[in-house]
């Protein structure tokens, strides 16, 4: 049975160069500043204790305030997982870092993201649109997109 | 005299029919070296999320069966799961057994598609897949028999199965699963050790264990690079626990060990079936769910071992009858990841074999 890791404990194991990253930890998920994802992320993949090598899917919801964007992460070695979100604000023009360089895995998805959200992944090598076509208006997922 | 000489770029698809679908890549060729390749899709993209957003939790069930349409049954069984896991709502002992059943006739018959095109692939055009293809219309009839349809079944209900197994069912089913490990034996001494398929898929297009795991890759393809991981066993759902079977892996990671892993997923296939209608109790089939039925306020992510990899739903719920936000792991598509990686540096002619091995369907790749 895959064990879904409370975000409450990871974030107590999380240590003291993460204070202050972490927004709210509940049950389920765990909650980081979008400016901490990247160490964060890094140190849940390498710490030999979580082992989270391998990245299940990253997705987005938008909550009209926020956008919310899940990164489901699972740990082969420990057959465990972890929900970990970071949210972004802006709707203008939404900026969050790239995990490619952590999980190749999220290369196709963060762009479905930036594709049907409009949310830009900094530091991700190929940043276009990946099912709808350039110069598609709008981001289609938005819960504000008027179809033209 | 100096003869000058540059890339060559060259588009393969959309309509191709090696692409199993409408799938382009955008390749850059050495001579007959394939430097670069860009995977082009999005053809097919019908904003399933979307839809699924202004449709009831029941509603959106044949959407399901219309992302990977050659495992519809199995992409029903991942969405129904997930919303039971939303709303908790029980499933009776039988449509467990049943749902089980299903799945793995529809691993059977997904498999049968996915190796018989890989050969197609390798260029033993038309004789291996029209074998494998009389096979999967034997499940397709017993299909029929529960749903009335070939391919889009739309079996599953959230609490359960739409309708108990007609009469007929368990003795064609029985009949079936009799004659299979001997079908699956003919295809071996076909093929296992066919030169061609040997000299063309041993040791091309290899993914390493490290990478496979990087790239989120799932299914036959991550196992094939020598990952013991399955979702029946991994994280055991319905009643995977309480019938054995085997996970079967690769060593190296090439075209011929996911070909290997296939069949070897058959044979255990045919296993799981038989010890699920042996233990096949009797009662209901379906457990009472409101008609408009509204989940708490609350987030899940299911998921099951689909025939091409991991296939999960993660959904959000705002307690109205429609989801807040639907979203598909598609296995497919984070296996596309690798095929750059699996091409690279192969010739043209070995690219539609790696691309062929990694079993893709566009109907979930696109959405």
């Amino acid at each position: 049975m895959t064990t879904t890791l409370s975000g409450r404990e990871v974030s107590s194991k999380l240590g003291k160069e993460f204070l202050g990253s972490v927004v709210e930890s509940t049950e389920n998920s765990i909650l980081v500043k979008s400016e901490s994802l990247l160490p964060v992320a890094s140190f849940l993949k390498t710490a030999p204790e979580f082992a989270f090598d391998y990245l299940t899917f990253v997705t987005a919801v938008d909550y009209n305030d926020y956008f919310e964007v899940v990164y489901h992460l699972t740990s082969l070695e420990h057959n465990c997982s972890l929900v970990l979100k970071t949210r972004c604000y802006e709707r203008e023009n939404p900026v969050l870092p790239s995990v490619v360089g952590l999980w190749r895995g999220a290369d196709f998805q963060e762009r479905e993201v930036y594709d049907l959200f409009g949310i830009k992944f900094e530091g991700h090598p190929n940043l276009k649109r990946i099912v709808l076509w350039e110069g598609f208006k709008g981001y289609p997922l938005r819960k504000d997109y008027i179809q033209w | 005299m100096v003869i000058k000489t540059e890339p060559f770029v060259l588009n393969i698809g959309p309509a191709h029919p090696s692409t199993h679908g409408v799938f382009r890549m955008r390749t850059t060729l050495d001579g007959e070296v394939v430097v670069d390749l860009q995977p082009v899709f999005g053809y097919l993209h019908r904003g399933i999320e979307k839809l699924a957003e202004e449709r009831t939790y029941t509603q959106n069930i044949p959407f399901t069966d219309r992302l990977d349409y050659l495992a519809s049954m199995s992409n029903n069984l991942a969405y129904v799961m997930a919303v039971e896991k939303l709303a908790s709502i029980p499933v009776p002992e039988r449509a467990e057994y049943l749902r089980v059943i299903m799945a793995e006739l529809q691993r059977l018959a997904s498999h049968l598609i996915a190796v018989g095109s890989f050969l197609n692939d390798c260029g033993a055009f038309m004789t291996p897949i029209l074998y494998m293809i009389r096979e999967r219309e034997k499940i397709l009839d017993l299909f029929e028999m529960v749903s009335g349809q070939r391919l889009t079944y739309n079996y599953m209900r959230i609490g359960g199965v739409s309708q108990d197994i007609p009469q007929e069912f368990l003795p064609a089913l029985h009949k079936f699963v009799e004659e299979m490990p001997g079908f699956i034996d003919e295809y071996d001494q076909l093929l296992a050790e066919n030169e061609i398929l040997l000299a063309r898929s041993k040791g091309v297009g290899i993914l390493p264990r490290e990478q496979a795991i990087n790239i989120s890759a799932s299914g036959p393809v991550l196992r094939a690079s020598g990952v013991k991981w399955d979702i029946r066993k991994a994280d055991p759902y319905s009643v995977y626990d309480r019938l054995e079977f085997e996970i079967p892996t690769g060593s190296v990671g090439d075209c011929y060990d996911r070909y290997r892993v296939r069949v070897e997923e058959m044979r255990q296939s045919v296993r799981i079936i038989k010890q699920a209608t042996e233990q096949l109790p009797s009662g209901e089939v379906r457990s009472p769910v409101p008609q408009r039925l509204h989940p708490p306020v609350g987030e899940v992510y299911g998921h099951i071992e689909a025939p091409k990899g991991e296939l999960g739903f993660y959904l959000v719920s705002d307690n109205s009858i429609a989801p807040y936000r639907f979203h598909t792991r598609a296995p497919s598509l984070m296996n596309l990841t690798a095929l750059r990686d699996m091409i690279v540096g192969w010739k043209l002619a070995d690219l539609i074999i790696i691309f062929g091995s990694i079993d893709i369907c566009m109907g979930e790749v696109d959405r």
